[in-house]
Parts: C-alpha cells; sequence; structure tokens
C-alpha cells in the first residue's frame, strides 16, 4: 500500500483556471503518476483547461465538456470516459455555484431559483454524476470519489448564505452516496478546505475579511493552499485511505475547532 | 507610470489574449478589449498579486479603461 497512483486514471471536474482547488487536485494526482481525464463547463473554460494540462508530465490527458446542469450531458460524458479509458479509478467533483448576490448580505434575501440552481449545481450534481458512473460500470472496486464542500454548511459563515444549505445537503449526499456505493467497495468522501483565492470565491462578499481571520485565529496561524487540498484528496483517492468512506475532512489549518 | 503602464499590459494581454497595442490607456476592458465578466475577476485577483495590494469589489466596479488601474495602482502606492 502506498500513495503511487501509477497506472490509474482519475476524472477531475471543475478546473476553471490555474488557482482552482480542482488544479490543485489534478497536479497531486499527476505527481503520483495517474493519468488524468478533465471535464470542464462551457467553452469559456475549455482553453484553461488545455492550457493547464499541457503543462502536466503526462502527455495523455482526456479533455471533455461535460454540462452537469443536464442529465443528457452528463450521460454523454460518461460514456465518452468509459469509451476513451474504460475504466476510472477515482473521481475529484470540485463545482458549486450561487447567484453571486445571493452570496452577500442576508440569506433571508435567497429566491425560491436563486435556491434550487444553488442546490442543483453544487448539491445534485455529484449524485448525478455517481449515477452516471454507476450506470457506465465506469469504476472500479476500490474506487474512490472526492467532492469539495465548506464550514459554511455545518456552521454560520458570513456572506455565504445559500451556499452554505447546498454545503449542507451535499455533505449529506456523500454520507448516503457512501452507504449505496459501499456495497461495491467504492468509497465517498468530502474535503472541506479553509478559504483558498480562487475565481469562485471572488465571488462571495467579504473574502478578504475571511482570509485575514484564517491568519490570526486559525490553530496553524495561516491560511492553505490548493496544493495542501491536493495532496489531501490524493490520501483519499489511493489505498492507503481504503478503510475511510462518508467522511469529512477538514484542510483548514484546524480552524474548524475554534470556539470563542 | 511607465513602469506600472507595462506591467499592467503584460497582464492584460496574457489575460485577454489582445494584442499590446490595443491596450491604450483609453481602452475600455468590456467593449475595446472584449473582457467577460469573469475575466475582469481574473484580471483583479493577476494585479492583486501583482501589486501585492486588495482591490474590492466596489472599487473594482469603478474601473472601466486602462487608464483608470494605472490610474488606482499608482493611487495605492503613493
Amino acid at each position: 500500500m502506498n500513495l503511487s497512483l501509477e497506472g490509474k486514471t482519475f476524472v477531475v471536474m471543475g478546473v476553471a483556471n490555474r488557482r482552482s482547488i480542482a488544479w490543485g487536485i489534478a497536479q497531486s494526482l499527476s505527481n503520483a503518476g495517474a493519468r488524468l481525464v478533465f471535464t470542464y463547463a462551457g467553452e469559456r473554460l475549455e482553453k484553461n483547461v488545455r492550457e493547464l494540462a499541457e503543462g502536466l508530465e503526462r502527455s495523455d490527458s482526456l479533455i471533455i465538456p461535460c454540462d452537469i446542469t443536464d442529465d443528457h450531458e452528463i450521460d454523454r460524458a460518461f460514456r465518452e470516459i468509459k469509451e476513451e479509458v474504460g475504466t476510472i479509478h477515482g473521481l475529484a467533483h470540485c463545482i458549486a455555484f450561487a447567484k453571486a448576490e445571493e452570496l452577500d448580505g442576508d440569506y433571508l434575501n435567497t429566491t425560491r431559483e436563486g435556491f434550487h440552481l444553488a442546490h442543483d449545481i453544487s448539491a445534485y450534481s455529484l449524485t448525478g454524476v455517481a449515477k452516471a458512473v454507476q450506470a457506465h460500470e465506469l469504476m472500479s472496486e476500490g474506487g474512490s470519489i472526492v467532492t469539495m464542500t465548506y464550514l459554511g454548511g455545518e456552521r454560520i459563515v458570513q456572506n455565504y448564505n445559500v451556499m452554505g444549505v447546498a454545503k449542507a445537503s451535499l455533505d449529506a449526499s456523500v454520507r448516503y452516496l457512501a452507504n449505496d456505493l459501499g456495497k461495491e467497495e467504492i468509497r465517498v468522501n468530502a474535503i472541506s478546505a479553509g478559504p483558498i483565492r480562487t475565481l469562485a470565491a471572488k465571488g462571495i462578499g467579504g473574502f478578504n475579511e475571511v482570509l485575514k481571520e484564517m491568519e490570526e485565529r486559525a490553530p496553524l496561524r495561516r491560511t492553505v493552499t490548493k496544493e495542501e487540498v491536493g495532496d489531501t484528496a490524493l490520501f483519499l483517492m489511493s489505498d492507503m485511505a481504503r478503510g475511510i468512506t462518508g467522511e469529512l475532512i477538514h484542510v483548514d489549518g484546524g480552524y474548524n475547532k475554534i470556539g470563542m | 507610470m511607465a513602469d506600472t503602464l507595462n506591467r499592467i499590459k503584460k497582464i492584460v494581454v496574457d489575460r485577454l489574449g489582445v494584442d499590446e497595442e490595443e491596450v491604450k490607456p483609453e481602452a475600455t476592458f468590456k467593449e475595446d478589449l472584449g473582457a467577460d465578466s469573469l475575466d475582469v475577476v481574473e484580471l483583479v485577483m493577476e494585479l492583486e498579486d501583482e501589486f501585492d495590494l486588495e482591490i474590492s469589489d466596489e472599487e473594482a466596479e469603478q474601473i472601466t479603461t486602462v487608464a483608470d488601474v494605472v490610474n488606482y495602482i499608482e493611487g495605492q502606492q503613493s
């Protein structure tokens, strides 16, 4: 048992640019010898993903579009993955979205439409993807699914609002999926990363203050990096974590343990 | 001034894939340089890194041209 991913293939969903947590995960998996399949949302991000993938050590990455708001699109994407690579050994789901105007001020201002949108993209998509993986018998025994969550799903985080409620739904989905897929020896876990300066995080009101708070109060007295999150994902993808499922691991310098 | 403008130019050319000649002081990011909302956020983050400063959402909304960026950054540094 070790952390090597030689001879294994992993799907990474949600790379937007070089700051993305998904990119940190891709780098860690690639450095461990994995072959990668990237899915991206919309042509707008395709160029970014292609440029980044070119910088990886292995040049055999597969890059395909996947609109996770559409079941047919998910099915098409995973059928293509099945045809191209046959078997995957893990999948990193790093996808979330909410309306910018609902990530500031009071949660009470959330609209029904905004609530649906945030839950559809940020929570249901994990289940939708897991279904497609099942339907195409894509993942081998011992496979591992990892998603990204945040403290705002467990506790009150100012301005995180409807995204926090969606993350709570995602966290619960992880547990139920772990139970379903556990019958096939597939594990499902979540990483709760501390705040990182990503494109998505920039959309949250007062984000710079959140970073300062981490530097002052987290037990490690600093923020975390996407590389640290990537290495935790590598651990969860590897056989070293073979006994762990349904779990939520905080990679946040210990911030979630703070009381007063 | 010249140095700041050149550093900004490099970032804009890099992020938006435009020619350096197009990045004139009076050029607007959205209309003249074709930046969409995601580009704008990426640009703001690149500028924050390059010049080691924080640009708030409110301040970012006031910036529409290349000259606005130069003035903002020089104002922060002086």
